[in-house]
C-alpha cells in the first residue's frame, strides 16, 4: 500500500526538484527588485536593458552564428565518419576512426579546450594560420567535438537501420551514391536533424572550450553571461534566461506535436 | 517420341543436352573460418522455379546474395545466359531479389517503390508510371499506388515487392523466404498466386525457402541443401519418393528409418538384417555388397494398419501408442517390440468400419516396393 | 547485345575506380579533420607538458634547440615532479573522483524512482513527461546552474522562504560549499541519468512482475530481486553518463562551489588563467587524461563487449 504513494511523490519531488529553479529565474525576471529576496512588483523593465545591452547583443549574434554553421558542419562530418563505420565494410583506419569519434564524448572540456588552444598556437607560430583566435578558432573547436555526438547519434540510426532496403536500392539498378541520396538519406533525416539540434545546441552553451580558443572582441554568449553571473545573480541574465526557456519550450514543445501527428 | 519432346521442353534437366540458362560452376564462399557455401555446382534452365531448400545456415541464403551480387563468391563462377557476372555490382546485374523482410522504401509511396527500377534505368517516367500501374494490376493492387508502405497489410506489402521486383523484367528473380512473414492461410493462398504470375511473365525464379511444403508446392525442381553443399537436385516427387540419402528423406517431409545390414540380394527382392522392426524385405538396388549398412526409408502413407496379420511381404505386430485425427488423415503412432515408435499415417476416407483406436494391437505391414534403400 | 554489354563492363569498371578513389576521399575527410584537430593536439600538449615556462610568447621553451652540435631535444619532467610535490593537484584529483561518485549515487537515487514512474505511466502522459525531463537539457546548461546562485545565496529564496517559515534564525551557508556543488551537478546531470535509466525499465516485461507477486514476493522484494537487477545496464549506463564529465567539470565548482573546492578541471583552468603557466597546465591535463580518461575509455570498452555479449 504504502509502495503505491512512494512512486507518484518521489516522481513529484523530482519534477519540482527540475522546475523550481527554472521557474524562479523566470519570476524574477519580471522582479523590480535587484534583491531575490524582495519582491519589487512587476516590471518588463530588464528585458528592456537586455535589449540596450550591446555586449550581450553582440555574443549572442556571435554565439548563434558559430552555432549554425559549427552544428552544419558537424552533422555532414559526422554524418560521414558514421557512415564510414557502419557502410563501407574494411577499412584501413576503422580502429582510429572510431577511437577519435568515440573520445571526444567522455574527453573533460578543459582538456579538449586546452589542447585545441595549444595547437592554434603551434599553427600560428608554425604557418602563420590562424592568424588570430577568435570566431574561426571556436567554430573548429565546436565542430570537432560536435561531429563526435552527431557520429553517436547517426550511426545508432544507421546500425539499426535494415541493410536490405539500401541493398534492394542497389538491386533496382541504383549506384551507390544514387543509393545514398534516394534511399539512405532520407530514411537518417530524423537522426541529421537531433544531430544537428544537439550538435547546436551543445555549441550555444559551450563556456568551458570558447574561453579557451577564443580571442578578444570574440566573446560568446555564454562567456559574457559567466562574467557578469560570476559576480552574483544579475536580474537582465533572469531576462535572457526567460527568453532562452520560452524559446526551447515552443521549439521541443512544437517538435513534439508534429511528431505525434506524424506517427498517427 | 512426342513424349520425351514435350518432356524436353518443359523439363529441360531431363533431356541432358539443353543449355542451362544459370550455371553455378564450383562456387564457395569462405566468411573468415566458416564455410557458408561449400563448392557448389547447379544449372537451372530458363523459365524454371527452382527451390534452394535447407535449414537456418545450411547457405541457401549466401548463394542467393552471391547470384544478386551482395556477397562475392570467395572461389567459382557464376554464368547468367551466358554473361560471366564476377565483378559485376547488384546494380548492373541483370537479376532483381525479394527480399525476406520485403526492404519497401518507407518514405516512398507504393507506385514510387515499384517504379524505382525502372527509372534508375532511365526509362521516361510517363512510360514508368504506365508500366508500374500495369504491374500493379497484376499483383491486385492497382488501388494502393498512393499508399505508403507502413498503410498496407503484410500480405499486400509481399505484393509490392514482388511487383518492385519484377518490373525490370530481370532475367532471373530471386526470392528470399518470399512467404516467409506470412500467415498460414495466406502463404497457402499466395503460393498459388505467385505460381500464376511466374508462368504469366516466364521469368526465371529461383527461391529461397526453409518451408518443404512450401518448396513441393512452387517448384519445378528443388535443390536441397545441408551445410553449405547441396545434397541432392530433383523434381518434388523425385526428391519425396527417392530421396538419395537419410538427410534428405528426413528432412522432406515424414519418414520412419530403419538401420540394418543387407544380407540376402535376389534379383526382385534382397533382405535387411538386424533393424528395429526385425528382417525386412525390399526391392534391391544396384552396387550393395553384402553386410554392407544401409537404411530402409519408408513413409507413414506407405504403411497399412490392421487388426489382423496380412500376408503382405512384410508385417509386423505392434501397439497403438496414441492417434490425432487430422480431419483429412489419422496420423497412428505405433510401438513395436523393439520400443522404437513408428508413425503411420491414414487417410480418414479409406477407413472401412471401426477406426482404430488407441491402445490396440494391430500389425503393420507394407510391400517390398514401398520403401527406399538408403546407402548414405 | 554483347557490344553493349562490354560497353556496359568498361562504363562499370570506370565508375567503380572512380568511386574507389571517391570512397577514399570520403573515408579521408572525417578522419583528417579528427586528425588534425583532435589527436595532434594532444601530441601538442604533451610536447609543452615537458617545456619550461618562460614569460614570452609563447609562454614555454622550445623542445628543439638548435646549439653549437646541431639541434637537440631539450625536455623536463620537472612540472610531472611539480604535480606530485604539491599535495594541492593529488588532493584535487581524488576530490573530483569523491565528487563524481557521491554526486552520481545522489543522481541514481532521484533519478531512479522518476524514471520508474515515466516507465510504469501511460501514453500521452508517458511522452508528456518524458518531454519534461528533456526540456531542461536543451536550456542553457550555463543558466540552469546560475539559477541555484539565487536560490542558495545567503540572503536567497531558498533562506528567505525557511527564515519566514520560522525554521531556521540564522542564514544556511550553502552557496560555495561542496554541497551547493553536489545540488548543482545532480540538478544538471538528471536527464542523462533518467533518460537511459527510463530506455530500460520501459522494456521491463510486467508479465515478470506479475510472475513474481503470483509466486508470493512482496512489491518490495519484486524490486529488489527482480527490477533492480534487470535494470542493471541502465543503471550502468546513466551512472556513467553523469560520473565520466562531472569529473572533469568546471562551470559548477566555479559558479556554486567555494575556493576550497578543489576540482582537477578548476584547477586546470587556474593554472591555465589565472597562473598563465602553460607547461603545468599542460602537465596536468597529461595526468588527467592518464587517470581519468583512459581508465574511462576501458570501462567504455568493456561496457559495449558486455552489451554485444548480452
Amino acid at each position: 500500500m504504502r509502495r503505491s504513494y512512494f512512486l507518484p511523490i518521489a516522481a513529484l519531488v523530482g519534477f519540482l526538484f527540475l522546475y523550481i529553479p527554472i521557474i524562479s529565474l523566470v519570476i524574477y525576471s519580471f522582479n523590480d527588485s535587484k534583491l531575490v529576496t524582495v519582491w519589487g512588483g512587476w516590471t518588463t523593465k530588464w528585458y528592456g536593458e537586455l535589449f540596450r545591452d550591446p555586449q550581450i547583443l553582440g555574443a549572442a549574434w556571435i554565439s548563434l552564428k558559430i552555432g549554425v554553421i559549427s552544428a552544419t558542419i558537424a552533422t555532414i562530418l559526422g554524418t560521414i565518419a558514421a557512415l564510414v563505420l557502419t557502410r563501407f565494410g574494411k577499412v584501413r583506419v576503422r580502429g582510429l576512426l572510431t577511437g577519435m569519434v568515440t573520445a571526444p564524448l567522455v574527453m573533460p572540456e578543459v582538456i579538449t579546450g586546452l589542447s585545441l588552444l595549444l595547437l592554434f598556437v603551434a599553427m600560428e607560430i608554425a604557418l602563420g594560420w590562424p592568424a588570430q583566435r577568435g570566431v574561426l578558432t571556436i567554430t573548429i573547436a565546436h565542430i570537432t567535438f560536435c561531429m563526435a555526438y552527431v557520429a553517436v547519434v547517426v550511426q545508432s540510426r544507421l546500425v539499426d537501420m535494415d541493410d536490405s532496403i539500401e541493398e534492394a536500392a542497389a538491386d533496382l539498378g541504383a549506384k551507390p551514391v544514387r543509393v545514398f541520396f534516394d534511399i539512405t538519406l532520407p530514411m537518417i533525416a530524423p537522426a541529421l536533424i537531433s544531430g544537428w539540434l544537439l550538435s547546436f545546441t551543445l555549441s550555444l552553451d559551450d563556456l568551458v572550450i570558447a574561453s579557451f580558443v577564443s580571442g578578444p572582441g570574440s566573446s560568446t554568449l555564454p562567456m559574457v553571461i559567466f562574467s557578469k553571473v560570476k559576480l552574483g545573480v544579475s536580474p537582465d541574465i533572469n531576462a535572457l534566461a526567460t527568453l532562452i526557456i520560452l524559446f526551447v519550450a515552443i521549439g521541443i514543445t512544437g517538435a513534439w506535436f508534429f511528431m505525434r501527428k506524424q506517427l498517427k | 517420341m512426342a513424349d520425351s519432346a514435350i518432356a524436353a521442353e518443359t523439363k529441360p534437366w531431363r533431356s541432358g543436352t539443353a543449355e542451362p540458362f544459370i550455371r553455378i560452376q564450383n562456387i564457395s564462399k569462405i566468411f573468415g573460418d566458416f564455410t557458408a557455401v561449400d563448392d557448389v555446382s547447379l544449372d537451372i534452365y530458363k523459365g524454371e522455379l527452382f527451390c534452394l531448400l535447407g535449414g537456418s545456415g545450411c547457405g541457401k541464403s549466401t548463394l542467393l546474395r552471391m547470384l544478386a551480387g551482395f556477397e562475392t563468391p570467395t572461389q567459382g563462377s557464376i554464368t547468367i545466359d551466358g554473361q560471366n557476372v564476377a565483378g559485376v555490382p547488384a546494380s548492373e546485374r541483370p537479376t532483381n531479389m525479394m527480399f525476406q523482410s520485403y526492404a519497401l522504401f518507407p518514405h516512398m509511396s507504393v507506385e514510387k517503390n515499384v517504379a524505382y527500377g525502372l527509372l534508375r534505368e532511365g526509362v521516361p517516367k510517363e512510360q514508368a508510371m504506365a508500366r508500374t500501374a500495369e504491374m500493379l494490376n497484376l499483383v491486385k493492387l492497382g488501388n494502393f499506388a498512393k499508399r505508403k508502405p507502413h498503410q498496407l497489410s503484410g500480405g499486400q506489402q509481399q505484393r509490392v515487392a514482388l511487383a518492385r521486383a519484377l518490373i525490370k523484367q530481370p532475367k532471373l528473380l530471386l526470392l528470399d523466404e518470399p512467404l516467409g512473414a506470412l500467415d498460414k492461410k495466406l502463404r497457402e493462398e499466395t503460393q498459388f498466386e505467385l505460381i500464376r504470375i511466374q508462368e504469366s511473365l516466364g521469368v526465371t525464379f529461383i527461391v529461397v525457402t526453409h518451408d518443404q511444403e512450401e518448396a513441393m508446392t512452387l517448384s519445378t525442381r528443388i535443390g536441397v541443401m545441408n551445410e553449405g553443399k547441396i545434397v541432392q537436385v530433383g523434381e518434388p516427387e523425385e526428391i519425396y519418393e527417392h530421396p538419395n540419402s537419410r538427410f534428405v528423406a528426413d528432412f522432406i517431409g515424414t519418414v520412419n528409418l530403419f538401420q540394418g545390414r543387407v544380407d540376402v540380394v535376389a534379383p526382385n527382392e534382397m533382405r535387411i538384417t538386424g533393424t528395429e522392426a526385425g528382417d525386412l524385405i525390399t526391392k534391391p538396388i544396384e552396387g550393395l555388397s553384402a553386410k554392407q549398412t544401409v537404411s530402409l526409408a519408408l513413409r507413414p502413407e506407405r504403411i497399412s494398419i490392421s487388426r489382423e496379420a496380412t500376408s503382405a511381404a512384410n508385417c509386423i505386430p505392434g501397439f497403438v501408442e496414441e492417434v490425432a485425427y487430422l480431419g483429412n488423415l489419422s496420423i497412428y503412432r505405433v510401438n513395436i517390440a523393439s520400443g522404437k515408435t513408428i508413425k503411420v499415417t491414414l487417410s480418414n476416407l479409406d477407413i472401412e468400419g471401426e477406426p482404430i483406436t488407441w491402445h490396440e494391437d494391430v500389425f503393420l505391414s507394407w510391400n517390398a516396393g514401398s520403401g527406399v534403400v538408403l546407402t548414405t | 547485345m554483347s557490344l553493349s554489354d562490354t560497353q556496359n563492363g568498361r562504363t562499370a569498371s570506370l565508375l567503380r575506380k572512380m568511386g574507389f578513389s571517391g570512397r577514399g576521399l570520403v573515408i579521408a575527410v572525417p578522419t583528417l579533420w579528427l586528425l588534425v584537430f583532435f589527436l595532434i593536439p594532444f601530441l601538442v600538449v604533451l610536447k609543452i607538458s615537458v617545456a619550461e615556462p618562460l614569460i614570452a610568447r609563447p609562454p614555454y621553451s622550445p623542445l628543439f634547440v638548435e646549439g653549437p652540435d646541431g639541434w637537440s631535444i631539450k625536455a623536463t619532467l620537472s612540472n610531472y615532479a611539480y604535480l606530485l610535490e604539491d599535495s594541492l593537484y593529488i588532493k584535487a584529483y581524488w576530490s573530483s573522483i569523491k565528487i563524481a561518485f557521491f554526486s552520481t549515487i545522489l543522481t541514481l537515487l532521484v533519478g531512479y524512482p522518476m524514471a520508474y514512474y515515466i516507465a510504469r505511466s501511460q501514453e500521452p502522459k508517458r511522452s508528456l513527461l518524458l518531454l519534461l525531463i528533456v526540456l531542461p537539457f536543451w536550456t542553457s546548461f550555463l543558466l540552469r546552474v546560475y539559477a541555484w546562485i539565487g536560490i542558495l545565496k545567503a540572503n536567497g529564496t531558498l533562506n528567505g522562504l525557511l527564515i519566514s517559515l520560522g525554521i531556521i534564525n540564522e542564514p544556511l551557508i550553502i552557496l560555495q560549499t561542496d554541497i551547493a556543488v553536489y545540488i548543482g551537478v545532480v540538478y544538471t546531470y538528471l536527464p542523462f541519468m533518467i533518460l537511459p535509466l527510463y530506455a530500460n525499465l520501459v522494456k521491463l516485461d510486467g508479465s515478470l512482475l506479475e510472475a513474481s507477486a503470483d509466486l508470493g514476493a512482496s512489491p518490495i522484494s519484486t524490486f529488489f530481486r527482480i527490477t533492480l537487477p534487470l535494470s542493471l545496464p541502465g543503471i550502468i549506463a546513466g551512472s556513467m553518463l553523469v560520473f565520466i564529465p562531472v569529473i572533469g567539470e568546471y562551470v559548477i565548482p566555479a559558479l556554486l562551489g567555494g575556493p576550497d573546492t578543489l576540482m582537477i578541471g578548476k584547477v586546470l583552468w587556474t593554472e591555465f588563467f589565472n597562473n598563465r603557466d602553460w607547461p603545468v597546465a599542460s602537465a596536468v591535463a597529461i595526468a588527467m587524461l592518464i587517470a581519468v580518461v583512459v581508465p574511462v575509455m576501458f570501462l567504455r570498452m568493456a561496457q559495449t563487449k558486455a552489451e554485444e555479449n548480452a
